[in-house]
């Protein structure tokens, strides 16, 4: 029938339209399920069986970010010593496609290098979120932040992140990342548990050695 | 010379004599002044009809190479009936001279390819129709892919940069004047003086007329649609010739969006490409990625295959890649009808859950940069697999079913698009179309059939084609693709194993050993394919991308001869081209 196209396709939205709203009227629309109230808005888990109106009211609602998003490189510090993680080895800097990363290790009067960052500067608006720093750091120092709302003013400096700006405390990266956060304190124990097992060995075989050295001195007066 | 050939058993040196000069397990080296006789034996008598890619290498400064082979143009052929690897064809020449024949007659799907090797290599192509240049502008100075060509705020030929680390006091690139020692002017150039080159007019080709029609005379009418018009998805031009409402003749226009991704690629190592690769069709970069790992691993040989659960999460996120793209290219094609935003959005939805997938596995949602050589980065965990699981087997086959039963009867649809923008199963062949392009126009052929890669000769699924040879068969070969696809990740999320994800640990930098690679995918726009070039060292010497999207566009103007000017929208947006990818 002629016209039969447009009718039809007015009967989808307005489909849509109706399911929208039975779908607000339910005491939890269900693209609310499992979302989280927090102070700054709420936080959405976007599930699949969503119905009608699938959009989210930024910035009043954001996605809830999954463990492995990545957005900006930070640099990861000891709560407990203040101290940097990062021994400015300079395996991101090489490893980075866009080349942003730019690190000044520090070093002594004599000019002997010394495993510390002096500068460090990621520049964020060439940086490609695509991770590899964070792949292949060997200290789990550098990892990726998921604070995306970034805009500023100016791109130079105001984009150009140095130590200061990138640097966040072990606790920040253990509640972003906390299955990865679990199993790196795992293997870290297990490193240490290890090295404290080859230490007391090797203690333990000193002593023996010491005492056996001790009565091979002591057994001729002994005779 | 002539020793060496009566020494060696050359391949067709019976059927064309002394076409072929060398040949080995890498290609078959041809003699530029029989390359037509040879390339019409090859395309007439062994069957070889379809010119997958073509690209030229620059051998400047390589082992083993002087300036009489500097540059070579490597044809990469394929048999679309029997499937099979095909055959490379190679032709090497002169610094001095470098001029070939063109094959535009024999395949013309070399028209934009050929252009494009004129553009950035400056090879001339004897007897190409127009050749000038296609993604640099017309009063561009040099060939930037060549090898002694440097682009401005050079810093090195290779990266890492030595300036980052130990010293690597930031300096803002724009501080350093990009006319310092970077940028030099053309010898006895005065920019005073200089007149921009005249744009391109179409050729008027005369539309058939139907029987009894009578030509109506009507004033002739150029008409740019783009850079910035809203149908013509990204920055890309088309200078349509009117006469009344109808196209008489068109000329694609590309490269607002240049940013030489090759000659980046060659500055690269071999891993900083991978999530390059992402940024060419920003679309379906899984694809993408899955494309360049497979050539680099050609490459390393046996030391990178990747371990079973790879394979399969490669291929799961490569279906899912397609499914998305094929969701997002229905609802645009429905915006380009006229359909605004509606229906597009509602197909979207689809495509938003299957990027939470994404962003679960890789960490974003449209750069994915998930696969390495020999595996993949990240494994994904049971809670994903529930979730793919759910989409895949309970939500994406109902949704799809809803798109079938609103769209495919919707008569407006049908008024729209079929009959329109038609291109023969020959044509579609002979112009190097790929994908659902040329299966809409009845060709089964497909790189996961023909040459199947990865795991794909493990599942049980069928090539859907369609012989309307129109939109609207593009447009059902599409949504018949998103169920094969679903068919395909059903058998996978069942059958995939436990296992390591890397078959060793990754490493940031490597060697490969010499020699080339061509790995294709049957991406969701079409054969993707990769040819890599490596002297054995950490970077690719030459990196060229099979860009589908771009030589898709071969067609375009023999699509919309003949065709109302509002249909030329349509015809555009059945192609499903993404600027990234086309202009690279």
């Amino acid at each position: 029938m002629f016209g039969s196209g447009i009718i039809r396709g007015l009967g989808i939205t307005l489909k849509r339209t109706i399911t929208t709203f039975t779908d607000d009227m339910a005491r939890v629309p269900t693209r609310y399920i499992n979302s989280v109230d927090t102070p700054a808005g709420k936080i959405l888990q976007q599930p699949p069986e969503t119905k009608g109106l699938f959009t989210i009211q930024y910035p009043e609602e954001k996605r809830q970010l999954p463990e492995a998003f990545r957005f900006i490189p930070m640099l990861v510090y000891e709560e407990d010593t203040g101290k940097q993680r990062c021994t400015a080895c300079g395996i991101c800097s090489k490893v980075c496609p866009s080349q942003c990363i730019w690190i000044v290790r520090d070093q002594t009067k004599a000019g002997k290098p010394i495993p510390h960052p002096k500068e460090f500067f990621v520049d964020a608006s060439t940086c490609m979120s695509c991770g590899l720093c964070a792949e292949f750091c060997p200290f789990d120092s550098i990892k990726m932040n998921h604070d995306y709302e970034l805009a500023v003013y100016d791109r130079f400096p105001g984009l150009i992140l140095d130590i200061e700006e990138l640097s966040v405390p072990t606790s920040y990266y253990a509640a972003l990342y906390p299955q990865a956060w679990k199993e790196e304190e795992e293997a870290r124990r297990k490193k240490e548990e290890a090295k404290r097992a080859r230490a007391q060995r090797a203690a333990e075989a000193r002593a023996r050695k010491a005492a056996a050295a001790k009565k091979s001195d002591a057994a001729p007066s002994q005779e | 010379m002539t020793d060496i050939v009566a020494e060696k058993q050359l391949p067709y040196a019976d059927a064309v004599p002394g076409a072929v000069l060398d040949a080995d397990e890498s290609g078959i080296v041809v003699d530029r002044n029989r390359l037509v006789d040879f390339a019409l034996y090859l395309r007439n008598q062994e069957g070889f009809d379809y010119l997958s890619s073509l690209q030229a290498v620059d051998y400047l400064g390589y082992k083993g190479r002087t300036v009489d082979d500097r540059f070579e143009i490597v044809y990469h052929l394929f048999n679309t009936k029997k499937g099979g690897d095909g055959i490379v064809m190679k032709v090497r020449l002169p610094e001095n001279d470098p001029e070939l024949p063109s094959m535009v007659l024999v395949w013309p799907g070399a028209d934009l390819q050929e252009r494009e090797a004129y553009d950035l290599f400056g090879i001339k192509f004897k007897g190409h129709p127009r050749l000038r240049r296609i993604l640099l502008w017309e009063g561009f100075h040099g060939h930037p892919m060549r090898k002694d060509w440097k682009e401005a705020y050079f810093e090195a030929d290779h990266k890492p940069f030595k300036s980052r680390w130990p010293e690597g006091h930031y300096r803002w690139s724009e501080d350093r004047a990009p006319w310092g020692d970077n940028v030099a002017y053309p010898q006895g150039w005065d920019p005073n003086a200089f007149v921009a080159p005249a744009p391109p007019t179409p050729k008027i080709h005369e539309p058939p007329l139907a029987p009894g029609q009578e030509h109506v005379a009507s004033d002739r009418i150029v008409v740019n649609m783009g850079p910035q018009h809203p149908s013509t998805h990204g920055v890309f031009r088309m200078i349509v010739a009117l006469d009344g409402e109808t196209v008489v003749g068109l000329e694609p226009e590309v490269g607002y969006l240049h940013r030489n991704h090759e000659k980046i690629g060659e500055r690269n190592t071999w891993l900083m490409n991978i999530p390059f690769t992402d940024r060419l069709d920003y679309l379906s970069s899984m694809s993408n990625n899955f494309g360049y790992v497979l050539a680099v691993e050609k490459l390393l040989g046996a030391k990178a295959v990747p371990p079973e659960r790879a394979e399969y999460l490669r291929v799961i996120m490569a279906e899912l890649t397609r499914i998305q793209n094929h969701v997002w290219a229905i609802g645009f094609f429905l915006n380009d009808m006229g359909a605004f935003y509606t229906p597009a959005l509602y197909t979207i939805e689809e495509r938003e859950l299957i990027l939470d997938l994404f962003e679960a596995a890789s960490g974003s949602r449209m750069m994915c940069n998930y696969m390495r050589f020999g595996g993949v980065r990240r494994d994904v965990d049971d809670d994903w697999l529930k979730k793919a699981r759910d989409i895949v087997f309970n939500r994406l086959p109902r949704k799809i079913d809803e798109f079938d039963r609103y769209l495919t009867e919707s008569e407006i649809l049908k008024e729209r698009t079929i009959g329109v923008g038609h291109l023969s199963s020959e044509d579609a062949i002979a112009t190097s179309m790929a994908g659902p392009m040329l299966r809409g126009s009845g060709v089964p052929y497909d790189v996961r059939k023909a040459r199947p890669y990865s795991i794909y000769d493990r599942f049980d699924w069928d090539i859907v084609t369609d012989d309307g040879c129109d939109v609207y068969a593009r447009y059902l070969v599409r949504l018949g693709e998103i169920r094969q696809s679903i068919r395909i990740l059903k058998q996978a999320l069942d059958q995939i194993p436990e296992g390591p994800i890397m078959n060793k640990k990754p490493a940031y930098a490597f060697k490969t050993p010499a020699g080339d690679a061509y790995a294709a995918v049957e991406g969701p726009k079409g054969e993707l394919g990769y040819y890599i070039v490596s002297d054995g060292s950490d970077n690719p010497w030459r990196y060229h991308v099979r860009a589908t999207s771009f030589i898709n566009l071969n067609a375009l103007e023999h699509m919309s001869i003949g065709y109302k000017v509002a249909d030329v929208i349509l015809i555009l947006g059945a192609i499903d081209i993404i600027l990234g990818e086309v202009d690279r």
